[in-house]
């Protein structure tokens, strides 16, 4: 699905990586962990395109990202649902329309009124579909931001640190989510760093956990 | 194709993705309004003007003189041989020499009715009607010049060429009045583009992150401004054509002012200018999205 190939990046001077390889499977589970400010989010953001590696190849469904067009990159999204760290909603428009926004701009808004009812249920905010996302706490942004992410049924789900802003017992049901997602087949990505949510994960499927730290990517073993 | 179906028909939940933002948009319909307004005003003109000098140079071209003046005893044979060389000349549709009768008429409101007509050294006139596109003075000077040494070919076109050539530079200047209020008006448009899509930097974002094309985005803009450019021009065009339809009626002898206006079918130029300024606010938006949003990662 996606593939990271001796990729560096640098922002202005400064190499955050400079040797970086991984491969997302079709159906694999994989946690991103580190320190924070390690560039966990920046190797996300070279995963759907928003960020071009320096060097080496980023390959996006067997695409160069290098050598892909913005319409290229807008269609390769629609196949990826990302959970960003700060969730990125329009802030005028309610919740329930945030959600469908991947449907609207590719003109399939028509199949929202079928599935947002059963998504927003889904993640427990059928109550809130009319409000704002200021007007939502940070835990019902994130599962809104969930929502939104699987709304086109996308191949790819990308989480960056879903749970940073929610208490134990929310992270579990966004992780039961997650899990979910995993079972009907896609290819899941959560970045975090929260290793009691790794641990959980570990008892309910078969999940990968990559480190960051230091510009080098690890498998963590048993020790989690 | 679909651009423009999609801007006339519209689609209500993708408009909603870029937030109203009331300033740029009161903005965009005042100087659309405001544009149409003179553009009515610079097609009245160069309207009028493009009449003016039809008319002008219509009727001059008509009619030409030729004065035969000569010793008393040469002007009847020099008359004769005058009206020979233009009966074979091109372009002269008929050639009468004027009676007396006729001359000390011409002569009397300067003379009095007394004039001796007869004792005086009087040149003939002969009263030439032009066909079609009338004929060619040069080379009819240069045949007169060898057959009738006392003829003087007086075809207007000394004192009609400047009258045509100032209405045809006025009607110029219309024209391009019009192509200047154009211009600004893209102008406009471009930069209260440019302020609304600055001022949503963060909606094009996310936009962006759940895939959408950048014709997408572009469009929601390109829509907004094309039909307010369009409603603020509706607006201001008819506001300008009602002020030229209530002109005060000049006398007919009044001459241009009584001309300024549209009339019959020109009555329609004016309904071409909303759709016009749609036009360049749907080309200047959309211009400024694209170039934005290259700019934009
Ligand atoms: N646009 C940018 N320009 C310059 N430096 C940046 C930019 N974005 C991030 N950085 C820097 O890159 C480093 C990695 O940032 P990144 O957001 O990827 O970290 P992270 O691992 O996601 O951290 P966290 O766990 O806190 O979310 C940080 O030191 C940050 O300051
Ligand atoms: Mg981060």
């Amino acid at each position: 699905m996606i593939e990271l190939e001796r990729v560096a990046y640098t922002y202005g001077g400064a190499e955050l990586f400079a040797d970086l390889s991984m491969t997302l499977a079709p159906g694999s589970f994989h946690f991103l962990t580190g320190p924070s400010g390690v560039g966990k989010t920046t190797l996300l953001k070279m995963c759907y395109g928003e960020l071009i590696a320096t060097s080496g190849m980023v390959r996006i469904f067997g695409q160069n990202s290098r050598e892909m067009d913005r319409d290229q990159i807008a269609l390769a999204r629609r196949r990826i649902g990302v959970v960003h760290q700060d969730c990125q909603f329009q802030d005028h428009l309610p919740m329930a329309e945030n959600v469908a926004l991947p449907l609207t701009v590719c003109g399939r808004q028509e199949e929202a009124d079928e599935y947002l009812s059963d998504l927003l249920a889904w993640v427990g905010l059928s109550d809130q579909a009319g409000q704002l996302p200021p007007q939502l706490s940070g835990g019902e942004r994130q599962r809104a931001a969930l929502a939104r992410a699987v709304i086109m049924s996308p191949e790819v789900v990308i989480a960056d640190e879903p749970t940073g802003n929610i208490d134990w017992e929310m992270s579990q049901r966004l992780l039961t989510l997650l899990v979910e997602l995993n079972k009907m087949g896609k290819t899941v990505l959560v970045a975090t760093h929260d290793l009691n949510l790794i641990r959980a994960a570990k008892t309910q499927v078969s999940a990968r956990v990559l480190r960051l730290r230091g510009g080098q990517l690890q498998a963590a073993g048993a020790e989690l | 194709m679909s651009d423009w179906t999609s801007v006339l028909v519209g689609d209500p939940r993708a408009d909603r993705m870029v937030p109203k933002t009331g300033f740029t948009v009161q903005l965009t319909v005042f100087s659309a309004a405001a544009m149409a307004f003179l553009a009515v005003f610079a097609l009245a003109l160069s309207l009028a003007t493009e009449r003016l000098a039809d008319r002008w140079s219509a009727e001059l071209a008509r009619t030409s003189t030729l004065r035969i003046s000569a010793p008393q005893d040469q002007i009847a044979a020099q008359t004769e041989a005058a009206l020979r060389v233009l009966q074979t000349t091109p372009g002269v549709g008929s050639a009468r020499a004027l009676s007396d009768e006729e001359q000390i008429a011409l002569l009397e409101p300067w003379f009095g009715p007394d004039l001796p007509v007869a004792s005086l050294p009087i040149p003939r006139l002969i009263e030439i009607v032009e066909t079609g596109d009338g004929f060619d003075a040069t080379g009819l000077r240069a045949r007169l010049q060898a057959e009738v040494p006392g003829a003087v070919l007086d075809d207007h076109t000394r004192w009609r060429a400047p009258l045509v050539a100032a209405a045809d530079r006025l009607r110029s200047l219309g024209y391009i009045s019009l192509a200047l209020i154009g211009g600004a008006t893209a102008a406009m448009i471009t930069l209260a583009a440019q302020a609304a899509l600055s001022a949503n930097a963060q909606v094009i974002r996310v936009m962006r992150l759940v895939g959408a094309t950048d014709a997408f985005i572009a469009g929601a803009f390109v829509r907004r401004f094309t039909l307010r450019a369009f409603a603020g021009a509706a607006f201001g065009a008819i506001s300008g054509a009602a002020g030229i339809f209530f002109l005060p009626e000049a006398d007919v002898a009044g001459g241009f002012l009584t001309g300024l206006g549209f009339e019959g079918l020109h009555w329609l130029w004016p309904l071409a200018i909303p759709p016009l300024a749609g036009f360049v606010a749907y080309v200047a938006t959309r211009a400024a999205a694209f170039r934005r949003l290259r700019e934009q990662s």
